[in-house]
């Protein structure tokens, strides 16, 4: 890695108002790249089983009303409507595995 | 002549106990490109060395049908040895009994054996094949894990433990590596878990190999948990050998000096470093360029390589490096760099072995993920580990000294106690570019071309502040140095350090931001 490195596989790299030239981490670029949450997008925290549904879209929905049951480590999850609106899709049927982060529910 | 009769008796009866689960186990073991315990344990110590103890312990489970099995040492071969001539404590689980499973009399005699390291004041190495807790003892296993945590956790920071994967260590086994102080993997042996890839992927659905999961490499370099990788168990036995030859036995003693070398690298340390900061170099040269022989003995090689730690000698003496790495993430301080510092300036402050940090950063890592994976805790460790330590502690800065960095990497302020500094040293509040940006925003705003109003202004800025001397006016350096002094500082400032007695006030222990 020392001697064999090449001018040319050094990347620009930003710290602050200067950029360096370095080589990168595999970590670094595998790092998930931070993404502004949709308040209407229903993503699962944790992976799990779809274990109860209850809403269709197209559906209007109260604050608090039951979603669906999440179940992941033996848990039963209760996944409720955050604010009052209208189902746009649901991405997922009962007895489904997800893995986390999963968009299950998008809300009008 | 009944003695010699006992004696022939015996010499039986070990033999068939130190062939552990007998010879079709043995032959399984090897066919997975395994050594046996027996063989590690003999590969690892000098000729002749090893006494074991224990041999004839027996398991007292009853149920399951377990009262009728023998298990030949109970899975885990222990005793005591030496390398290089100097006594070790050593254990080995046996894969072919039983799969290593632990059950309580398998973990009663690893713990006897540490106790014994630790009273005696000596390492401890052990080396992890097991399927995991012996379920047919239930509680018994998990009482037997949790004695050998225990002691993990009281001979910390007294004797050097040491832990080597060398087949499956998943589960609640995984946490005596993770508390001891170095962890050795060898590529397509070592595989650590708390839950496997069955598990995984019945209860999330996720699926995964071993190996990708946590294999050698993944924990060399993903995770961190291992310090030392290698490609064979016969390599991994040099680098056990090398390290232990650089240690002392105890935290009350320091390690052996040895007959001092010439470093053998040709190059000096003014043609290493570019003069331009914006250029990486590979810092480990700059550390060849100074020690005896050029012989640096990486730790954690893989892991966060944007930090650089390891052991080498000076004049003949072990000391400890930390140093920031230009050529990968221009050096930056993040979580993991942080935790890979820490950790090692611990280590070396709990055994005596002097500190040198060489110093070229730009500064902290900026990102979302950075600062909500909590790099104000992470890097607040760098901070403690090196506030806190006594041995003698010198930094030599060769190039960039930014803002906070520059606090973290053993400054002056922190107590180090030598400071020096190349004149390509930089020791500024934050880069010129940025520095030039914030001081001089009105003037760069308001200019007819404010491009070059801006490189007027950064070059303002690197002329009175881009150097070694606004701190040396301050006294927190001590002397800027020419390039090539710096090995006969660095053994000057260690000799007259020898007796340092550092003030600490009295506590049970501090509380480091974990």
């Amino acid at each position: 890695m020392t001697e064999a490195t090449k001018d040319s596989e050094f990347v620009d790299f930003a710290v602050t108002a200067r950029k360096y030239k370095t080589l990168l981490t595999k970590k670094f670029i595998n790092r998930k790249e931070w993404e502004t949450p949709n308040p209407n997008n229903i993503k699962s925290y944790i992976p799990g089983t779809i274990i109860e549904l209850n809403v269709k879209p197209g559906q209007k929905v109260k604050q608090g009303e039951l979603l669906l049951r999440l179940e992941a480590m033996k848990m039963q999850n209760r996944i409720d409507m955050p604010f009052d609106g209208i189902i746009k899709s649901v991405n997922v049927n009962v007895g489904e595995k997800i893995p986390k982060n999963f968009l299950m529910i998008e809300i009008e | 002549m009944s003695l010699q009769k006992d004696i022939l008796e015996l010499r039986e009866k070990k033999a068939i106990y130190e062939k552990g689960g007998g010879d079709t186990a043995i032959e399984k073991q090897m066919a997975m490109g395994k050594l046996t315990a027996r063989q590690r344990i003999l590969a690892l110590l000098d000729e002749h060395s090893f006494q074991e103890y224990d041999l004839f312990v027996e398991h007292e489970e009853r149920n399951f049908g377990m009262d009728k099995k023998t298990l030949h040492g109970d899975g885990v071969i222990t005793g005591i040895g030496t390398m290089f001539g100097e006594p070790v404590c050593i254990y080995a689980q046996d894969f072919t009994v039983m799969g290593g499973s632990l059950g309580l009399k398998h973990a009663r005699k690893i713990t006897k054996i540490m106790d014994h390291a630790l009273k005696m004041k000596v390492p401890c190495i052990g080396i992890n094949d097991s399927g995991g807790a012996r379920i047919q003892e239930g509680i018994g296993a998990l009482a037997g894990y949790g004695e050998i945590f225990y002691r993990n956790t009281m001979a910390s920071g007294v004797i050097p433990q040491i832990s080597v994967i060398l087949g499956p260590c998943a589960g609640g086994a995984v946490y005596s590596p993770a508390l001891t102080d170095f962890v050795f993997v060898v590529e397509n042996i070592s595989k650590m878990f708390i839950t496997g890839p069955g598990v995984i992927e019945s209860v999330l659905g996720e699926v995964i190999s071993q190996e990708e999961l946590g294999g050698a490499r993944i924990h060399a370099e993903i995770t961190g948990n291992a310090h030392f990788y290698a490609q064979s168990e016969f390599d991994c036995f040099d680098q056990i050998k090398k390290l232990i030859s650089l240690l002392p036995a105890s935290n009350t003693k320091r390690a052996a000096k040895v007959e001092p070398k010439v470093p053998s690298l040709k190059k000096q340390i003014g043609q290493i470093i570019p003069q331009d900061p914006k250029k990486p170099y590979d810092v480990r040269d700059v550390i060849r360029a100074v020690v005896d022989d050029s012989d640096f003995f990486e730790v954690q090689e893989l892991f966060a390589p944007n930090i650089v730690i390891g052991f080498a000698r000076l004049n003949g003496d072990t000391v400890g490096f930390v140093a920031n790495q230009p050529l990968y993430l221009a050096g930056v301080l993040d979580c993991d760099s942080s935790d890979k510092a820490a950790r090692f300036i611990r280590f070396c402050d709990s055994f005596n072995i002097p500190l040198i940090t060489l110093e070229d950063m730009p500064g902290y890592l900026p990102g979302v993920d950075q600062e909500h994976a909590g790099v104000i805790r992470h890097g607040a460790k760098v901070l403690y580990a090196y506030s806190e330590a006594t041995v003698p502690k010198v930094t030599v800065i060769l190039r960039k000294a930014y803002g906070g960095g520059y606090i973290a990497m053993n400054s002056r302020h922190l107590g180090a106690d030598f400071v020096f500094a190349l004149p390509s040293a930089e020791i500024a509040v934050m880069g010129p570019e940025g520095a030039a940006n914030i001081i001089f925003a009105k003037e760069i705003k308001e200019a007819a071309d404010p491009d070059a109003m801006r490189a007027a202004k950064v070059q303002e800025y690197v002329d009175k502040f881009a150097n070694p001397f606004v701190a040396a006016a301050k006294g927190y350096i001590d002397a800027v140095i020419e390039p090539n002094e710096t090995r006969n500082l660095l053994i000057n400032t260690l000799s007259v350090s020898k007796d340092k007695d550092d003030y600490r006030p009295e506590k049970k222990h501090g509380i480091p931001p974990f």
